[in-house]
């Protein structure tokens, strides 16, 4: 178990993470999201016990990572940002330094670094120096030498940046397989992917948290981005789910639950079209008895620019670029 | 200091894993050679001792020290290894003293090569043995406080040739401090117990009075505190530049 009280770190005149309390437990997946420089690497960082931080508390396992950071850095596999390694060791000598390094006892070790290399599948380039390997084994190199004290906290900093996809899959689902008892911490860039292997999602934007919740929250605003949410009081109107479908600029319309006794609609547009005064013009010309009207807001991605950029509104363009592209445009 | 015999037999592996000490090992002896046999006048002097050797040891150190310890904190921070290492279990003295003993040792394995000379001049003629262990003593712990200063320098910077020349302008520092000719000069304009006091943080002084063969144990406690204090403001420099 992590447990993050009011994290505050800054850098000079950036304050890099901002009166930031975080709980992950085990069992859970935390996806921890936000564009460049948002502070998830220097929150991972001061989880992990390399900076310290300027204000606030973090407790792994029950170890205060401030009174006790031996105890504390024990329970934890991390893997950097970017993977570092020493480039003149090979994937061998570099696990069994770490397994020193983590008083793994001598009889166990070749195990540990067995089991380490068969999951990450690096058998074949066991003594071959890091330097020479692609960025792929690299990461997973880097992966290794992260489970191989089979930590109860991982913190993994991009685990699948520079992976290819068949790559990608594979560590996704070494990432699932662990999960049952194992408090795992992972920051990607890509949305899909805290979809595809986490339990929850956070977003952090300018160090603070604006968002803590279930990936299918985000999910589910990725995929009624723009539909209109129709309720009645009581069960639908006989003729509104034809009259509803015919109105123009209306793509679709389905239940919003499924039974036979219908209580409202959720209608999808035709692409960049508003609907919603068409909706509700249409839905006052019959009298009809409405409980509860509303636009549904945004994808993923524009999702997760509306909240990592305060206080600003969506964008009203029809097409939304994508998550990379819209990172890019912050970092200009 | 919990994790230094493992960072130590890391860096060990890392030197002897590489060209890096073969090429310096090579390039040592060579140096102590020449310029004990040609500079040093070894055959002129007609004398079965290793003055002349140990003579040329402080300033050869001057440049190839900082070549040896320009790497040890740059090239982790630059390379970002420096994050793996601390978030090991592992402290702070244990990771710094574990590389500076490693250099050490490396220099110290060095020096042991360079034993053959010891055996020439014991095969010429009848040397006094104290004098020249002293002799290995009094370079080993110069050699000693120069890996602590360039251990220190390296921790302040990513970038190794900044580090290399950074180095040796300190260790030439610390070593003309205690130059008859700085000295004079400084006493010029200077009260003499100033003077004094310069000259006893030399470690050229020190050296000098080791390898005399007089263990005065006040020459130890020098390097000793000295290389102490340095690799204390070692791991400060580290924590201060680590996230930057």
């Amino acid at each position: 178990m992590i447990e993050i009280q009011h994290l505050s770190k800054r850098f000079g005149r950036l304050q890099a993470v901002d009166d930031l309390s975080l709980t992950v437990l085990p069992g859970e997946v935390l996806g921890f999201l936000g564009p460049n420089g948002a502070g998830k690497s220097t929150t991972m960082k001061m989880v992990t016990g390399f900076l310290r931080p300027d204000k606030g508390s973090i407790v792994v396992q029950g170890h205060d990572m401030a009174k006790d950071p031996i105890a504390a850095k024990a329970c934890i596999g991390y893997l950097p940002e970017g993977a570092p390694l020493y480039p003149d060791m090979t994937p061998q000598t570099l696990l069994r330094f770490a397994a020193r390094a983590r008083s793994i006892p001598a009889e166990k070790q070749a195990g540990a670094i067995d089991r380490a290399i068969g999951l990450l599948e690096l058998e074949g380039v066991r003594h071959q120096r890091i330097e020479t390997l692609s960025k792929g084994f690299k990461r997973r190199v880097g992966l290794a030498q992260a489970i191989l004290h089979d930590p109860k906290v991982l913190i993994l900093d991009e685990p699948t940046d520079g992976l290819d996809p068949n790559q990608k899959d594979q560590v996704r689902e070494l990432i699932r397989s662990m999960s049952a008892d194992k408090v795992i911490v992972l920051s990607t860039h890509i949305l899909e992917e805290v979809e595809a292997v986490c339990t929850r999602a956070a977003i952090i934007s300018e160090g603070q948290l604006r968002f803590n919740g279930k990936p299918s929250e985000l999910r589910e605003n990725s995929r009624y981005a723009g539909a209109v949410e129709l309720r009645f009081e009581g069960q639908a109107p006989a003729d509104s789910f034809l009259t509803l479908s015919n109105l123009p600029g209306v793509e679709r319309v389905e239940a919003l639950e499924e039974s036979d006794y219908h209580q409202g609609w959720r209608l999808f547009p035709k692409a960049g079209t508003p609907i919603l005064h068409a909706v509700s013009d249409h839905v006052r010309s019959h009298g009809w008895q409405v409980r509860d009207m509303h636009v549904d807001r945004g994808r993923l991605d524009d999702v997760f620019r509306e909240i990592t950029r305060s206080g600003m509104a969506p964008s009203p363009r029809p097409s939304q670029p994508q998550p990379a592209q819209a990172l890019a445009q912050e970092e200009v | 200091m919990r994790g230094m015999s493992v960072v130590l037999r890391r860096e060990l592996g890392a030197y002897f894993g590489t060209p890096v000490a073969y090429v310096f090992l090579m390039i040592f002896l060579v140096l102590t050679g020449a310029v004990t046999w040609y500079l040093g006048n070894f055959y002129e002097m007609n004398q079965a001792d290793l003055r002349p050797f140990f003579a040329y040891h402080p300033v050869l150190y001057l440049a190839l020290i900082p070549a040896l310890s320009m790497r040890m904190w740059a090239e982790e921070r630059r390379s970002g290894t420096v994050e793996s290492l601390f978030t090991l279990p592992i402290t702070m003295g244990g990771a710094v003293v574990g590389k500076f003993l490693a250099a050490w040792i490396f220099i110290g394995v060095a020096l042991l090569l360079t034993t053959t000379n010891w055996i020439s001049v014991a095969f010429l003629g009848e040397p006094d043995h104290g004098i020249i262990l002293a002799g290995y003593l009094g370079s080993f712990l110069m050699a000693g406080a120069y890996l602590a200063v360039g251990s220190l320098v390296s921790a302040l910077t990513k970038n190794q040739v900044i580090a290399f020349v950074l180095s040796l302008v300190a260790c030439l520092t610390l070593f003309l401090v205690g130059q008859a000719g700085v000295l004079e000069f400084f006493g010029l304009f200077l009260p003499e117990n100033i003077v004094d006091w310069f000259s006893s943080l030399s470690l050229y002084t020190h050296f000098i009075a080791i390898s005399k063969g007089v263990l005065d144990p006040r020459d130890l406690i020098f390097f000793v505190s000295l290389i102490a204090l340095l690799l204390y403001a070692n791991a400060v420099a580290i924590d201060y530049t680590k996230a930057r």
